[in-house]
C-alpha cells in the first residue's frame, strides 16, 4: 500500500469510531425509516428525504469537516515531519474523511431501503446515494480549503456555516428574487448558469429529473428540463458536479502544499 | 554498520544552515541565520519566547518554508523531496493524537508510513522503560497528558533516526519519565545519534547539551560548545552564562 492508502486506512479507523459519525449515521437511519413508514408512497418519501439530504450533507461535511481538521492539526504536523510528501498526505486526509462520511450516509439511508426491497425504484435510491456521496466530496473538500486558509478556528467555523447558509438556503431565495424581478426577460440561460454555480442546486436537479417531478422544484427546474430534456440536463449537471468536486481538491491541495505549519 | 562508522568519522555537520530568513506576515521571525549543528552531539537551542526557536526547527523539518537561505540535513538540501525526513525523529511540544485511535494503532501507523524491512529493528526501549504496555490498547482520548507525551517520545526514537529533534521534551513528563528520557538521550548520543533540543529548563540542558545556540530576535547570538561559553563568560552554569550574553546583547 502506498502512503496515501495507509493514511486513508487510519483516518477511516479514527473517524468511524467518533460519536459524530455515529450520530450522523443514526440521524439518516431514523429519518429514512420514519419517512418510509409514515411518508406515504415511496416517491413522496424520496422527495422529502432528498430535501433532508441536500441540507444535512453540506452542513455536516462543512462543520464536522472543519472541526475535525482543526483537531487533527498537531497530528498533521507530526505526519508532515515524517518522510511523506504533502500531496500524498493531503489526498490521504481528504479521502479518509470523505469516505468515512460517505459510508455513514450510505449506511443510514441505504439500510432502511435494503431491508424492504422494492420500496421505490432501486435506480432512484442509487441515484440518491451517488448524489449524496458526490455532495460529501464537494463540501468536505470545501472544509479543507476553509480549515487551511483560516488559521483561527472560530473564524473558520464561521466561514463554514456562512457558506452553508449561502449555498443551502439564501441562494434559492436570491434566484427566485431575480426570476420575479426580471420576469419579462428571457431568463433561461442565466438561470441555468446560476444553477450550475451551486452544487446543492445541481444535486437537486439531478435528483428531480430522475424522479421526473421537476414541476415540484419550481421555476428553475422547469426551465432546466425544458432546455435540456431529461437526459441531457442530467449529463450536464453531472459534469458540473464533477467540476465542483475537483475544484476544492485542487485549491485545498495547493493551499496545503504552500502552508507554513 | 561499517559505512555507518565511516560516515561518523567525517566532520561534516549534521545540519548546515546558510542565510535562513523567515517572515510570518509583518513579523520577521528569522533574519539571516547561519548555523552548523555538529553530528553526534546534543545541541541545545535556547532563547526567550518569540526568539524563533520553534520556527527554526519547523523549517528544518520542512513544516515551514524558508523565505530565503538554504538548509542541509545530512548533506541533503531541504526541499520538496520528503526523503530526508526518514533520518529525523521529531518529538513536538504537545502530543495531540487522533482521539479514537489507540496508542498501539498510532505507533503502527507511523511505522507503516516510514519503516521498511531494510531499516533494521525498531528501538522500542522507551516503550518498556515507560511501562506503557497496559496503556497501548486504550483510545488516546482516555490517556493522561503525561502518557500521551510518553507515546510522543517513543515515536521520536522508534526508527533509530540519525537526527533527533525534541521540542520541550520534559514539558508534561513526570520526574521519573523525564529521567528515563534524559538517560535515553545520553545513550543515543553515545551510539552516534545527533540531538537537537529546545528547552527552557537550563539545569536540564547543563546536564545534556554539548553545544548551545542562543537565539534572540531571530538572530544567532552565540553558537558553540557549552564549555567554551562558560569559560568565555566566566560562569559556572549555563543559565548564568546565557544571562551574561543576554545582558551584553542589551547593552
Amino acid at each position: 500500500m502506498n502512503a496515501t492508502g495507509k493514511i486513508i486506512k487510519y483516518q477511516i479507523k479514527d473517524v468511524i469510531r467518533s460519536r459524530w459519525l455515529l450520530g450522523y449515521t443514526g440521524f439518516f437511519l431514523i429519518a429514512t425509516e420514519t419517512l418510509l413508514r409514515f411518508g406515504g408512497d415511496p416517491t413522496k418519501a424520496l422527495v422529502s428525504l432528498m430535501n433532508v439530504v441536500l441540507l444535512m450533507i453540506p452542513l455536516i461535511a462543512l462543520v464536522f469537516g472543519t472541526i475535525h481538521i482543526y483537531d487533527a492539526r498537531e497530528f498533521t504536523e507530526l505526519l508532515l515531519a515524517q518522510p511523506i510528501g504533502r500531496r500524498e498526505l493531503f489526498v490521504g486526509l481528504y479521502l479518509g474523511l470523505t469516505l468515512s462520511l460517505s459510508l455513514g450516509f450510505a449506511v443510514g439511508v441505504g439500510l432502511p431501503f435494503a431491508v424492504r426491497m422494492g420500496a421505490g425504484s432501486v435506480v432512484t435510491v442509487a441515484v440518491l446515494l451517488v448524489v449524496g456521496v458526490a455532495l460529501t466530496f464537494v463540501f468536505t473538500g470545501l472544509a479543507f480549503v476553509i480549515a487551511f486558509k483560516w488559521d483561527d478556528r472560530v473564524k473558520a467555523l464561521g466561514v463554514a456555516i456562512a457558506m452553508w447558509l449561502a449555498a443551502g438556503i439564501a441562494y434559492d431565495a436570491v434566484v427566485l428574487l431575480l426570476a420575479t424581478m426580471f420576469a419579462g426577460y428571457p431568463l433561461e440561460r442565466p438561470m441555468i448558469g446560476l444553477m450550475l454555480a451551486n452544487p446543492i442546486d445541481m444535486a437537486r436537479i439531478v435528483l428531480l429529473l430522475r424522479l421526473d417531478i421537476s414541476a415540484l422544484m419550481g421555476y428553475t427546474g422547469a426551465v432546466f428540463k425544458q432546455f435540456f430534456g431529461s437526459g441531457g440536463g442530467m449529463a450536464i449537471a453531472a459534469v458540473a458536479l464533477v467540476g465542483w468536486i475537483g475544484a476544492p481538491i485542487l485549491l485545498g491541495s495547493r493551499t496545503f502544499r504552500k502552508k507554513d505549519f | 554498520m561499517l559505512d555507518r562508522r565511516c560516515a561518523r568519522m567525517s566532520d561534516r555537520p549534521m545540519i548546515e544552515i546558510v542565510g535562513l530568513t523567515k517572515r510570518f506576515g509583518r513579523q520577521q521571525v528569522l533574519c539571516g541565520v547561519d548555523l552548523a549543528i555538529r553530528a553526534e552531539r546534543v545541541t541545545a537551542i535556547v532563547g526567550p519566547n518569540g526568539a524563533g526557536k520553534t520556527t527554526l526547527i519547523k523549517t528544518i523539518l520542512g513544516l515551514a518554508r524558508a523565505d530565503d537561505g538554504e538548509i542541509r540535513v545530512g548533506g541533503t538540501v531541504v526541499g520538496d523531496d520528503p526523503a530526508y525526513r526518514s533520518r529525523i525523529g521529531y518529538m513536538p511540544q504537545i502530543a495531540h493524537f487522533p482521539e479514537n485511535l489507540t496508542a498501539a494503532e498510532v505507533i503502527a501507523m507511523i511505522s507503516d508510513l516510514r519503516h521498511g524491512p531494510s531499516n533494521g529493528p525498531l528501538d522500542d526501549e522507551l516503550l518498556e522503560q515507560f511501562q506503557l504496555a497496559d496503556q497501548l490498547d486504550k483510545p488516546l482520548r482516555v490517556l493522561s497528558g503525561g502518557t500521551r507525551q510518553k507515546v510522543n517520545a517513543v515515536l521520536a526514537f522508534l526508527f533509530r533516526p540519525a537526527l533527533l529533534v525534541l521540542d520541550e521534551p520534559s514539558a508534561g513528563l513526570d520526574p521519573v519519565a523525564n529521567g528515563i528520557l534524559k538517560d535515553k538521550i545520553r545513550r543515543q548520543r553515545a551510539a552516534g545519534q545527533t540531538c537537537l533540543l529546545i528547552s527552557h529548563v537550563m539545569s536540564e540542558l547543563d546536564e545534556l547539551a554539548d553545544d548551545v545556540v542562543f537565539l534572540l530576535d531571530g538572530r544567532v547570538h552565540y553558537a558553540g560548545a557549552v564549555h567554551d561559553l562558560k569559560v568565555e563568560t566566566r560562569q559556572l552554569n549555563l543559565e548564568r552564562a546565557i544571562a551574561k550574553i543576554m545582558m551584553r546583547g542589551a547593552a
